[in-house]
């Protein structure tokens, strides 16, 4: 029979929608991040590099850009005649066909796929955060406790507790509380979204709790292992985690890579991040160019001026164009004598010449405050942004825009302006 | 595509001097991400071509890790795909390859196996990107026995270390000298050669049973007044690396905006081995002008006129000038590097001072990688 010791279940399928315009059309796991990278790349190298060498990849929201990117898992060495990777979207049954209406749902749906392949234990991801970890280790951990249920668990500040699942533990690391989002949190150690279950364990709770709607790991499931009196234990883990779900965590994020000796460190060899594509040509700074702490990916051409910046595969900057801490994702083109100041600007965007990036005063965004803040520009994937325009901060674009979408040249700081559309 | 591929990547060069004690020519590291070979097999894959056998002999080590598997070129398929063939111990034979008729002579299962029916023929140490459906098409209008796909060098250039041939008005090739000392045509062969499968195995048989083991001077040569040998022009880029000199410019023409574009930007691509490395990293006192750099790079210093290749670490107050960094080099702080080509893995202790006073400079050093 197959048998597989630990398979991983990531869940790939949410949309992300504090990331704005970034995740119009794509699934966050397959946002760019650090220039070549995806952020779903850091969970599916973990898995490889712990070891784990069988996947399901749970998509739903806007699969295409996840779907392609993974492939048949060849950048991860997920290519594998039994595992490997496997793409799980949302199927019709015969009877009650339903999305994926929460994160243990969606486990739930896709209990044959575990099954096949015999496993002891499940370990439950998110594909929406920047770390690394060895899970090996957290399993060697759950099997020293001999426990039923490890939650990955991280201390944060005290003041932030309550925006987590928290958990509380006694002495031998054994959880005796567990509190979603609390209003007045007993501990600061906060669930990472990361648990390996006994597999006969995660069975049981998620048909026990199959019909409970939108059910939910840290709603449902984990309470319920707990009422059951399950062996709970929490895994505490102290290394560089970060979630990326806003905006500003988001660029803070990449622009700590820039860092000499960055907390998150790419260039350790013997935890590498793998990823798909990112091209192969070397970048080529110009004559003209100035390039000062940034990084700078493959197939880049730089013949401006890039200060404290994250700089994508393929992106060409054009003369006289100065780049200050910005995030600038592959394909991108940027004309000559720009100024792009605090902006994150997604795939294959198009900016004329003599366009202003990130003026004027930090007015709030007027439509979706919480989302578009930080100061930042962002600028949606496929966009076009006419010459000789000034877009101020606090602002959000996609799609194709003309000169006579900028009133007077200028889109003012906390607005927003979506067209239809975006080259191909 | 009608036909099966052989690259011919056996060859040392002395020419190369210290930099192919490490590797054969074909595994020379080019612009900044890539092997020689990667362009002909490249070439074969956009090609269409189904099935290559790159025939090695001479220090294949680098090139095998190179080739360790086929799926980065898309021949990780079903039917076809990538062969390496290094000589073998059998029964009737115990030589190594005697040349380049006796290297296909080795391995003439490999064709005779095949159903398709042309050969392309090329060698692994060339840099170039072309379409050999376009020369199928030419060698079957011309209904020629053997193609030469040709190029005309530019005024300068030496011809000495190449062949040369003559053509008459119909493109038919009737005089072919190697490596002549005294050259009477400024037309080339590159060595990509097409020729129908049965004729190739044919000739080379016949030509080993004569105890003659060279391509060039016992078939092209030999035949040019019985066969009907044609000439292809191409004016695109093509270059061979087989000198020190040669392999330098070739590097250092991916600095022209034109080069780069050709090979970079314009379909179909040159593919590699990806090595999975972090984007290149430029900290604070990094200065860089007109070079190339690859990715996993960090830079600490002044870079002009340069390539510096994956992974390399260039140290504080380090200049680097008109020089080519191979892969995985430690530039300790205060290095000055100008006009050198430095050998990968290489570490440069702190305050070294390299420079190649007249014509390039090999630098080979294996200092301690401290300080990391």
């Amino acid at each position: 029979m197959r048998k597989k010791e630990m398979i991983a279940m990531l869940l790939a399928g949410g949309q992300g929608s504090r990331l704005g315009v970034l995740t119009a059309k794509v699934a966050k796991p397959a946002v760019s991040f650090g220039g070549k990278y995806r952020i779903i790349d850091f969970p599916l190298s973990n898995c490889i590099n712990s070891g784990v060498d069988t996947v399901g990849v749970l998509t739903q929201y806007q699969p295409l850009r996840l779907n392609a990117h993974i492939g048949i898992g060849i950048p991860w060495d997920l290519d594998r005649n039994i595992g490997g990777v496997t793409v799980l979207p949302p199927y019709e049954k015969s009877s009650n066909s339903e999305w994926y209406t929460g994160t243990a749902n969606a486990i739930y749906q896709n209990l044959e796929f575990m099954e096949s392949y015999n496993p002891d234990y499940v370990l439950i991801l998110s594909g929406d955060h920047i770390y690394k970890m060895d899970y090996e280790v957290m399993l060697d951990f759950h099997k020293e406790k001999n426990a039923d249920v490890t939650i990955a668990a991280m201390p944060v500040p005290m003041e932030e507790a309550n925006r987590f699942g928290i958990v509380v533990t006694d002495g031998e690391n054994r959880i005796t509380a567990f509190e979603e989002k609390p209003e007045n949190p007993r501990s600061n150690l906060a669930s990472m979204g990361i648990y390996i279950f006994r597999w006969p364990v995660l069975r049981d709770a998620l048909i026990k709790k199959k019909d409970e709607p939108a059910c939910d790991f840290g709603k449902h499931v984990i309470p319920y292992c707990f009422e059951q009196e399950k062996r709970m234990y929490a895994y505490e883990y102290s290394g560089y985690w970060k979630d990326v779900g806003t905006l500003g965590s988001y660029w803070e994020a990449n622009m700590e890579l820039i860092d000499i000796v960055p907390e998150f460190n790419l260039y350790e060899e013997y935890w590498k991040i793998y990823t798909n594509g990112g091209g192969l040509p070397p970048q080529y700074i110009a004559e003209s160019a100035v390039v000062d702490r940034s990084i700078i990916c493959n197939g880049a051409e730089i013949y401006g001026e890039v200060r404290n910046s994250v700089i994508g595969a393929g992106v060409t900057i054009g003369k006289g164009t100065v780049v200050r801490d910005s995030i600038i994702m592959q394909d991108s083109q940027i004309g000559e004598s720009c100024v792009v100041d605090k902006a994150i600007i997604a795939e294959n965007v198009k900016i004329g010449d003599g366009v202003t990036l990130g003026i004027g005063a930090d007015i709030p965004n007027k439509s979706k405050p919480n989302i578009y803040s930080f100061g930042l520009v962002t600028i949606g994937e496929n966009s076009v942004i006419p010459s000789n325009v000034q877009i101020g901060k606090n602002t959000a674009i996609s799609g194709v825009t003309a000169s006579e979408d900028y009133v007077g040249n200028v889109l003012g700081s906390g607005e927003t302006l979506i067209k239809a559309g975006g080259q191909a | 595509m009608k036909a099966v591929g052989i690259i011919l990547a056996g060859g040392s060069s002395n020419k190369m001097k210290e930099l192919t004690r490490k590797r054969a020519a074909a595994a020379m590291p080019i612009a900044g991400s890539y092997r020689a070979i990667d362009f002909a097999l490249s070439n074969m894959s956009n090609s269409h071509v189904p099935k290559v056998a790159v025939l090695t002999q001479y220090n294949s080590r680098s090139l095998n890790e190179h080739l360790n598997s086929s799926k980065w070129w898309d021949f990780g398929r079903k039917h076809g795909g990538l062969y390496v063939f290094t000589p073998t111990i059998t029964a009737d034979n115990s030589f190594w390859f005697r040349g380049t008729a006796d290297a296909i002579y080795q391995n003439l299962d490999f064709l005779k196996k095949s159903h398709e029916p042309y050969v392309i023929i090329t060698s692994g140490d060339a840099v170039y990107k072309m379409d050999y459906e376009k020369v199928l098409d030419y060698h079957e209008e011309k209904k020629a026995d053997i193609t030469v796909v040709c190029k005309t060098l530019k005024e300068g250039e030496d011809a000495r270390r190449f062949g040369t041939v003559k053509m008459d008005d119909d493109m038919r090739i009737h005089e072919f000298e190697e490596k002549p000392m005294f050259a009477k045509s400024n037309i080339i062969s590159t060595g990509i050669y097409i020729i129908r499968r049965r004729l190739l195995i044919d000739l080379v048989e016949e030509c080993v049973e004569d105890e003659r083991y060279d391509f060039v001077k016992d078939i092209l040569i030999r035949y040019k007044n019985l066969k009907k040998i044609y000439g292809y022009i191409t004016d695109e880029y093509w270059s061979n690396i087989a000198t020190i000199d040669s392999y330098y410019k070739t590097n250092m023409d991916f600095l022209k905006a034109e080069v780069r574009n050709h090979f970079f930007k314009e379909y179909p691509e040159i593919h590699s081995k990806v090595s999975d490395l972090p984007p290149a990293k430029y900290n604070p006192g990094a200065v860089v002008k007109n070079s190339l750099v690859a990715s996993g790079s960090i830079i600490n210093g002044t870079v002009e006129n340069s390539i510096l290749f994956k992974k390399v670490f260039v140290g504080n107050n380090c200049v680097i000038r008109n020089s080519i960094i191979l892969n995985d080099v430690y530039l300790g702080d205060n290095t000055y590097i100008e006009n050198c080509i430095v050998e990968s893995r290489g570490t440069i202790r702190a305050n070294t001072r390299h420079v190649g006073e007249d014509g390039i400079k090999v630098v080979l050093e294996k200092g301690e990688r401290y300080g990391m």
